[in-house]
């Protein structure tokens, strides 16, 4: 099934279920094995230089998918192909040309200094020397690794660490860079840094980057593409703004008159949600044009000034989340 | 059979897979090694604690002969030429593969996770894991040991005779490295089979330093038939020091030390793969 159109996939999923067996005490001796369904059937691909965020909620199978990707583990079903490597069964090969950061666990060694992680790093997956040097040039440069690299490990902070396993991930110029949280726990200034390092290295590189969060200000500055996964199934794949569109979600027109004056009427397609003095707040459906109701606003109120408010994808998601359902005309299975 | 884990190959047949084995298991010996010396001072005391408290035993066994003459039979060298075969191969597999008994906390915590995504086979990653130099502490005590007793043994060394003795060495580390990687294999499933493994070679060994005569028949029988311990050492030492053989075994059973070693690897390589298949991660 390979041809020109598949070649450009480096990730693709297709079917792809794991299922764990587990056994749960049922009374004093007895106990009972049942199925946990934690990827129920995914199917997506992932382009060449392509960012997506994988999000869910706890649980909903987004760490247990990546260490599919990586090899870790092996599905249940379905066909998993990576840089038209299967990764259960060619790990090694594999492992060359991904890098991997999860942000619970650092992949370093824990009682050596950093730079002889990296030393080993470059030994175990050769990396030419010339090679070596840049990529650990620009890391040290763009994450601020200069101090912490005779620092042992295990002696570095949560985000001195996981600016350091970024790193290291990315030492042998991998083709697909996954991240499962990599900003959890990290302070504002961190999370800048971060993000501003793996925006640089994906629009420089072209490094593939499939990046698990629960921060969504992750996704909207790095990501165009996010898929959304809850109990094991995917319920979103497309752009942001489809997502924002997809939700519930209303977005907001504010308004500020010359004066007070009463709740605004007869605005087509809008209804005032809020009054507070001559500031007036006007609920629209997100899929709607702002153009005419500003239009109908402005010819008939005297108009100071406005702005528009995207609908907060914080409660897109959780209404998402809480549903568990699929938005309309985005199923998971038609990506933007 | 259904398994959650990978399997350790490296999709370019087993001789690749043997060969970026030993390289991975080199590079992170290498680093550790670099990483002790680094603390001289602090290494030879510990190689130095290593030595002191193996050496202990064998005080403890000179001690006894102040009383006696012979134990089970045996005279002070030969007893001396068990402890210091023994002691070289458990010293020995403990070297290369001792560290593998702190796989289980691994299993458990999901950190071998870590070692899934680097392009090595899991085993050597995991056998050169905290690589401990320390341990040459009681390879050299039993090589002293050993060395001793050679220059006092009643033998007439023909060359065959000579070579028996490295070979038992090979043979014993063998042995033991495949009772660590069986123990090691069997953490997968109960994260604290360690215990049951150092019984096996710790224990092994103990056992192993003194004649098989003053042990129980039924107790050599279980070293000998059920976890072959007996080939490390008893046998080919009997067959060396012209003794009987207390379980009245063929001749030929003397010289099966390489057949059984090469069984057990076998073995131990088989347990390890269905192990390793069995991991499943966790969930955090
Ligand atoms: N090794 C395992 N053994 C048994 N069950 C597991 C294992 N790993 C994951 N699970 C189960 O599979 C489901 C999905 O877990 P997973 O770790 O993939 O979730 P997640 O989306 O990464 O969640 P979080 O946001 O909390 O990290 C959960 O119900 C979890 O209990
Ligand atoms: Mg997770």
């Amino acid at each position: 099934m390979s041809g020109a159109a598949a070649a450009e996939q480096l990730i693709e999923v297709d079917g792809v279920e794991k299922v764990f067996s587990v056994r749960r005490k049922a009374g004093r001796l007895r106990r009972v094995r049942h199925e946990v369904r934690a990827v129920d059937g995914i199917t997506f691909q992932v382009p060449r230089g392509e960012m997506v965020g994988y999000i869910g909620p706890n649980g909903a199978g987004k760490s247990t998918t990546i260490k599919m990707l990586t090899g870790i583990l092996v599905p249940s079903g379905g066909r998993l192909r990576v840089a038209g490597i299967d990764p259960a069964r060619e790990r090694t090969r594999l492992a060359r040309r991904i890098g991997v950061v999860f942000g619970q666990r650092t992949t370093l060694w824990w009682d050596l200094p950093l730079k002889d992680s990296y030393e080993l790093v470059r030994r175990m997956y050769r990396v030419p020397d010339a090679v070596y040097r840049a990529n650990l040039d620009r890391c040290i440069e763009l994450l601020d690794l200069g101090p912490l690299l005779s620092v042992p490990v295990r002696q570095l902070s949560l985000g001195q660490r996981m600016r350091g396993d970024i790193a290291a991930a990315l030492l042998h110029d991998p083709e697909v860079l996954y991240l499962d949280e990599p900003t959890i726990g990290l302070d504002v200034i961190s999370k800048a840094k971060v993000r501003a390092f793996l925006r640089e290295v994906n629009a420089e590189r072209g490094t593939t980057v499939l990046l698990t969060t629960h921060d969504l200000t992750d996704i909207e500055q790095l990501c165009r593409r996010v898929m959304v996964i809850d109990h094991g199934h995917l319920v979103y794949d497309g752009g942001l703004d489809g997502l924002r569109a997809a939700g519930d979600g209303e977005r907001t027109l504010v308004v500020d008159l010359e004066r007070e004056l009463p709740p605004i009427e007869g605005v087509p397609g809008a209804r005032t949600v809020k009054v507070e003095g001559p500031r007036q707040w006007l609920a629209f459906p997100a899929a709607q044009s702002a153009a005419p109701l500003v239009a109908a606003v402005a010819e008939r109120y005297p108009l100071v000034d406005l702005s528009v408010r995207e609908p907060d994808i914080e409660d897109v998601i959780a209404t998402l989340y809480a549903g568990g359902r699929v938005p309309e005309g985005r199923a998971a299975a038609d990506p933007a | 059979m259904a398994s959650d884990g990978p399997a350790d190959g490296v999709g370019g047949g087993r001789g690749a897979a043997m060969a970026q084995g030993l390289r991975a298991y080199g590079l992170i010996v290498g680093m550790w090694v670099r990483s002790t010396l680094a603390y001289r001072a602090s290494f030879v005391m510990m190689a130095f604690g290593n030595f002191a408290a193996t050496a202990l035993d064998f005080v403890a066994i000179m001690l006894m002969f102040s009383q006696i003459d012979a134990l089970g039979g045996f005279s002070l060298p030969e007893v001396a030429f068990l402890y210091g075969t023994s002691g070289v191969s458990l010293g020995l597999a403990d070297l290369l593969l001792g560290s593998m008994d702190r796989l289980g906390r691994r299993v458990r915590d999901g950190t071998l996770d870590t070692l899934l995504l680097r392009p090595a086979p899991v085993f050597a990653q995991v056998a050169a894991d905290r690589f401990a130099l320390r341990r040459l502490g009681r390879i050299t005590q039993s090589l002293l040991v050993l060395g001793w007793s050679l220059t006092r043994l009643d033998v007439d060394w023909t060359v065959g005779r000579m070579l028996m003795v490295p070979l038992m060495a090979v043979c014993g580390t063998a042995i033991f490295g495949a009772v660590f990687t069986a123990g090691a294999a069997f953490q997968f499933w109960a994260q604290d089979a360690a215990e049951v493994q150092n019984s096996f070679t710790y224990g092994g060994n103990a056992m192993l330093q003194y004649p098989p005569t003053v042990f129980a028949k039924d107790l050599v029988r279980g070293v000998t038939f059920l976890v072959p311990l007996a080939f490390v050492n008893w046998l080919p030492a009997l067959r060396l020091l012209g003794r009987p053989d207390p379980l009245g075994l063929p001749g030929w059973a003397d010289f099966l030390g390489p057949v059984v070693a090469a069984l057990m690897c076998a073995g131990a390589a088989v347990a390890w793969r269905f192990g390793l298949r069995a991991y499943r991660s966790t969930g955090s």
